[in-house]
C-alpha cells in the first residue's frame, strides 16, 4: 500500500452477528482516498451490512474501522458529518415529492431555506428529474427514484459516499446514467465505496474491487488482477438434450478447468482464457458426438468469478441482505 | 453471462453534462443545523405527509364527533340525568379521551417509517439524535390540535358552554397537548420494539383504553366500587380530565396542573431517551 496516499476507509476484521448468523466474519479493506473501491459479492453476502457499520447505523460486535481518520464507534458523529449513504433500499421519503425529499435534507444538512430550494432545484435539472419534481416519489419509476437517491446523497458533498447496489433492477439506460453520475463524482474527488452483485459494473467504474462471501473477503485487487485471477472470460455451451450434460462436462473439465452447472438443465460454462482454446473445447464437444444448441464466449460473470475464487457458484445467503429485502416488500 | 449486454456511457447533449457538473461542483458545508431547527424540518415533513394525504386527519375528526354524539345522547340521561348537564361534564372529559388515543398512533407512524429506506438516510445524517422523533411528535401535535378543535367546536354547537370562555379552553388544550407529548414517548418506545404496525397499534390500544375508561372521563368516580374509585383518582388521566374540566370552567386546580406536568416530564424523561437509543441502534 502507498503510504503517501491516505486512506478514507481502513477497517480491520470487522464482524457482525444477526442472532446464530455471522454475517460478517472478520473483513479487512482500505480504501484510498479518491477511488471509486467495489465491494462484489451475491445477495446476502454481508455487503449491507458493512456498510451499515461504516456508516455507523451498526455497531460492529468485533474489530475496528476508521473512516476518513474517524473511528466508526468513538467518533461516529465525526463520521456522520463527512459521508453519505445511498442505501439498498431508496434512502428517498416515497410520500413526500422529490422536491422536497432534496429540501428536506438539505435543510437537515443546516442549509437555509432559500439556499435548500436553489440546491433542490439545480439537483433536480442536472439529474433530469425537474419534472417529475412535484410528484410523489412513490409514483416515480425505479431510475429516477434512484438518481433522486443520489442527488440527496450529493445535496452537500460528502468526502466519501457509500453507493449499495445503485444499479440492481434497473434498465441497461437508467444504469448507464447512474455509472455517469458515478464516474463524474470520481472525478469531483469523491471517494466511493460501491456495492455491487455486478462484475461488469465493477469492472466499469472500481479503481480496486473486493470480493466478499459468506461475510469474508475472498478475493481483492484492481479489476485487472481480479479477472486474470479468473481468466478473461468464460466459455457458456447450451446443448441440445440435457441428458449429455453429464458427459459435455467431462470434456469441458479436461479441455478447460472447473465446470459450472448452470439453472438451465441443458446449460454449462467454464472460465476460458482466449478464443483458441474456447474454440478448441468446442470442437472437441463436436467431436465427442454431443449437440450444441448455441455457445458464446464473454465476460466472467459473478457466478464464474466466484467458481474461480472458491469452487462454488454465488448462491444467495439467506442472510441479513434478502431478510431486509422481504421486509420492505 | 454478462449481466447487462450494453457497456459504456450514454452519449449526453452537452448542456445536460453541464449542469450535471455543476451540480457536482463541490458545495461548502454549511454548518450543522440547529437542535431545534433539525426538529421543526421533521415537524415540516409530518405536515406535508398531511398536505399530500389529507384523509388521513379522518381519525383525528370523525372519531371525536362519534364519540361526543354518542356519548352525550346516549348515556347522557342515565348517568347525569340530562344530555346538557352530561355535555358540562364529559366533554372535557372527552377532550381528554380523543387526545390520548390519538398518541398512539404516533407509535404505528414510526413502526411504519421503519420499514422504508429513508430511515437510514436520516440516521446517517450528522443531526440531533432525537430530531426525527421530536420532529414527528411536533407534527402529531396538529393533528391532537385538530381533534381537539373539533371536540370544542362541535360541544359549543350542542350547547357547551365553558365558564372560562376561549382562554379558559385554550388552556385546557395547551395542557392535553403537553400531556400527550409525554405519552407518546411509551407508544414510539413500544413502537420501535414491536414488529409490525399492527401489532403497536393492539398493544397500544389494549393499555390506553383500560387506562382511559378507568379515569373520571366518563363517570364521578364516587359511584364505583371503593378499590376501584382509589385507582380511579390516581389515575394521571383522572387527574388531567380534572385539570381541563378546571381550566374551562376558571377553577382549576394549580396542583392538578402540576401533577399533570410533572407526569408528562417524567414521561418524557423515561421514555425519550429509551426511544432515541432504540432509534439509533435498531438494526
Amino acid at each position: 500500500m502507498n503510504r503517501q496516499i491516505p486512506l478514507a476507509i481502513e477497517a480491520t476484521g470487522l464482524v457482525k452477528s444477526f442472532g446464530e448468523t455471522r454475517a460478517v466474519d472478520g473483513v479487512d479493506l482500505a480504501v484510498r482516498s479518491g477511488s471509486v473501491y467495489g465491494v462484489l459479492g451475491p445477495n446476502g453476502a454481508g455487503k449491507t451490512t458493512t456498510v451499515r457499520m461504516l456508516a455507523t447505523l451498526l455497531r460492529p460486535d468485533a474489530g475496528s474501522a476508521r473512516v476518513l481518520g474517524h473511528d466508526i464507534v468513538r467518533e461516529a458523529d465525526a463520521v456522520r458529518s463527512s459521508v453519505s449513504l445511498t442505501g439498498q433500499l431508496a434512502s428517498v421519503d416515497e410520500d413526500l415529492t422529490g422536491r422536497e425529499n432534496l429540501i428536506l435534507i438539505g435543510r437537515l444538512l443546516g442549509l437555509k431555506r432559500p439556499a435548500a430550494k436553489a440546491r433542490a432545484k439545480e439537483l433536480l435539472e442536472a439529474f433530469g428529474i425537474a419534472e417529475a419534481s412535484g410528484r410523489l416519489v412513490k409514483n416515480y419509476s425505479g431510475g429516477m427514484r434512484r438518481r433522486l437517491d443520489i442527488a440527496a446523497s450529493i445535496v452537500v458533498t460528502p468526502e466519501l459516499m457509500f453507493l449499495d447496489e445503485p444499479t440492481t433492477g434497473l434498465d441497461p439506460r437508467s444504469r448507464n446514467q447512474v455509472w455517469d453520475i458515478i464516474r463524474a463524482l470520481r472525478s469531483g474527488g469523491t471517494t466511493i465505496l460501491l456495492c455491487t452483485q455486478y462484475l461488469d459494473e465493477a469492472d466499469q467504474l472500481a479503481d480496486g474491487i473486493a470480493v466478499i462471501d459468506h461475510g469474508k473477503v475472498i478475493a481483492e485487487g484492481t479489476p485487472g488482477q481480479l479477472k486474470a485471477s479468473v481468466g478473461s472470460g468464460a466459455l457458456h455451451v447450451r446443448l441440445l438434450d440435457p441428458d449429455q450434460r453429464h458427459e459435455a462436462e467431462h470434456v469441458l473439465a479436461r479441455e478447460l478447468g472447473p465446470v459450472h452447472l448452470e439453472p438451465d438443465p441443458a446449460a454449462l460454462s467454464s472460465s476460458c482464457a482466449d478464443a483458441d482454446r474456447g474454440a478448441e473445447a468446442v470442437a472437441e464437444l463436436v467431436r465427442a458426438g454431443i449437440g450444441i444448441a448455441d455457445f458464446s464466449l464473454g465476460q466472467p460473470s459473478l457466478d464464474e468469478v466466484f467458481l474461480a475464487l472458491t469452487g462454488h457458484p454465488a448462491e444467495e445467503q439467506e442472510l441479513d441482505d434478502a431478510d431486509r429485502e422481504e421486509q420492505a416488500a | 453471462m454478462s449481466a447487462f449486454p450494453m457497456t459504456g456511457a450514454v452519449a449526453r447533449p452537452a448542456a445536460e453534462e453541464a449542469a450535471l457538473r455543476k451540480a457536482l461542483a463541490s458545495t461548502p458545508r454549511p454548518p450543522r443545523a440547529s437542535a431545534l431547527s433539525a426538529a421543526l424540518t421533521f415537524g415540516w415533513r409530518g405536515m406535508l405527509k398531511v398536505k399530500h394525504v389529507p384523509e388521513q386527519l379522518l381519525d383525528v375528526t370523525i372519531t371525536p364527533v362519534m364519540f361526543v354524539v354518542l356519548f352525550t345522547y346516549l348515556f347522557g340521561g342515565a348517568i347525569a340525568g340530562s344530555t346538557g348537564e352530561y355535555l358540562d361534564y364529559i366533554l372535557p372529559g372527552i377532550l381528554v379521551m380523543s387526545v390520548l388515543f390519538t398518541t398512539v398512533y404516533s407509535g404505528v407512524a414510526l413502526n411504519t417509517d421503519l420499514t422504508k429506506g429513508v430511515v437510514d438516510r436520516f440516521r446517517s445524517l450528522p443531526i440531533w439524535r432525537p430530531a426525527p422523533l421530536v420532529g414527528a411528535l411536533l407534527g402529531d401535535s396538529v393533528r391532537y390540535l385538530v381533534a381537539g378543535t373539533v371536540i370544542v367546536g362541535l360541544g359549543v354547537a350542542l350547547g357547551y358552554r365553558p365558564g372560562a370562555g376561549l382562554p379558559g379552553v385554550v388552556a385546557a388544550m395547551a395542557l392535553v397537548i403537553v400531556f400527550a407529548f409525554g405519552l407518546s414517548w411509551i407508544f414510539t418506545t413500544l413502537g420501535l420494539l414491536m414488529r409490525s404496525p399492527s401489532a403497536v397499534m393492539n398493544a397500544g390500544f389494549m393499555g390506553i383504553f383500560p387506562v382511559t375508561f378507568l379515569s373520571n372521563v366518563f363517570v364521578e368516580p364516587e359511584t364505583l366500587p371503593s378499590g376501584l374509585e382509589a385507582f380511579v383518582n390516581v389515575n394521571p388521566i383522572s387527574i388531567l380530565a380534572d385539570a381541563s374540566r378546571g381550566l374551562m370552567e376558571g377553577d382549576a386546580s394549580a396542583t392538578d396542573i402540576g401533577i399533570v406536568l410533572a407526569t408528562a416530564a417524567v414521561l418524557t424523561a423515561v421514555f425519550a431517551p429509551l426511544t432515541t437509543h432504540l432509534y439509533r441502534t435498531r438494526s
